[in-house]
């Protein structure tokens, strides 16, 4: 195979996989979603195989998340609080339902 | 404390040895069951570890089998690192001589797998070049190119179907394995780690690009069954290039 047959065959394979990225870059990104998680279910920054996935001790802990599909964090459907206000998710850290 | 480290660390991990002398509860007398407590809660706590570390390896053999291996292993080696999330290093070159694990071959590589899934998930972030910048480059320029990896970025190469095996036991509804060669690609796009079943070549050229070969030279390597504006499209979409140089 020639030089230039090879340039020619990687920069239509360049080609190829940039005019495929438009249809393929759609999956969905993970963004992390604070005060939806269940007591004890929470995901953790570090991981399986340390103590801190799964240590939160309160149901939709303010400051506990669990990855979810991005889009889907704020209009998750969760139960209202003991005094009515309505819970929902969100993308920051929240001061509801800490343990005591 | 008069017991020497040496001897703690030795006696720690081997349940038939006496408790160290020197060891005592507050009334003097020799600490037997404390030293018991304390010793069976570093095997299991590390048992622990290697089972939340190896869930398909485990789902594998079973669960029997698993902690009875997990205490082999845990007293053949012990964690070098505090960092409890890369226990395990050693698992897959362990299961390998494990004479007990020897009717399951392909085990060393799905415990390679899940190690390498694991790395990947606490590698280093890193920012994805754009697309259009490769698209960019002269022909002639793209021949001698070289890309920039992510961290995160790993290739397995096994003679067993490890893509098939993995899927079969982490999905409900993944077809079941078919003996033959496989090779994976690991790519973290945003915060979990993500497997795609590539060819052979592919991760030889992957490789040779993580090596810092340049595109004209990682191609070349490869022979036709290598489609290089899938592997391409991949990295770029997984945000696995960082960089061109």
């Amino acid at each position: 195979m020639s030089n230039a047959t090879k340039t020619l065959i990687l920069a239509s394979a360049v080609a190829t996989a940039v005019a495929g990225l438009s249809t393929t870059a759609t999956a969905q990104a993970n963004v992390k979603c604070f005060g939806v998680s269940l007591a004890g279910e929470n995901d953790c920054a570090a991981g399986p195989g340390t103590t801190c996935a799964g240590t939160s001790t309160v149901d939709y802990q303010g400051n506990a998340w669990t990855l979810v599909p991005e889009g889907t964090c704020e209009t998750m459907e969760l139960p209202a609080q003991a005094d009515g206000t309505p819970r929902a998710g969100s993308l920051e850290e929240l001061d509801r339902d800490l343990p005591a | 404390m008069t017991v020497s480290q040496a001897l703690f660390e030795d006696t720690i991990l081997d349940p038939s040895a006496p408790v160290p002398e020197g060891l005592i509860n507050p009334d003097g007398q020799t600490a037997s069951k404390r030293f018991d407590v304390y010793r069976n809660n570093v095997a299991v706590s590390l048992s622990d570890a290697l089972e939340t570390a190896f869930p398909v390896v485990r789902k594998l053999v079973g669960d029997q089998f698993f902690r009875a291996m997990a205490g082999v292993y845990l007293r053949k080696h012990p964690p070098k690192s505090p960092l409890m999330m890369f226990y395990g290093d050693a698992m897959p070159q362990f299961l390998a001589r494990f004479e007990p694990a020897k009717s399951v071959p392909y085990l060393p590589d799905i415990a390679t797998v899940e190690l390498a899934l694991r790395h990947a998930y606490h590698a280093a972030d890193a920012t994805p070049v754009d697309a259009q910048a490769l698209a960019a480059l002269d022909p002639d320029m793209l021949m001698s190119a070289k890309l920039r990896i992510a961290p995160a970025v790993r290739t397995i190469t096994s003679t067993y179907p490890i893509h098939a095996i993995y899927r079969a036991n982490t999905q409900s509804d993944a077809p079941k394995p078919v003996m033959q060669a496989e090779s994976l690609l690991i790519t973290r796009a945003g915060f979990d780690p993500q497997i795609h079943l590539i060819n052979a070549a592919a991760a030889n050229c992957i490789r040779a690009l993580q090596d810092g070969q340049p595109l004209g030279q990682a191609m070349a390597l490869a022979d036709d069954t290598l489609d290089l504006g899938a592997v391409l499209g991949l990295l770029l979409g997984q945000g696995a290039i960082t960089e061109i140089y």
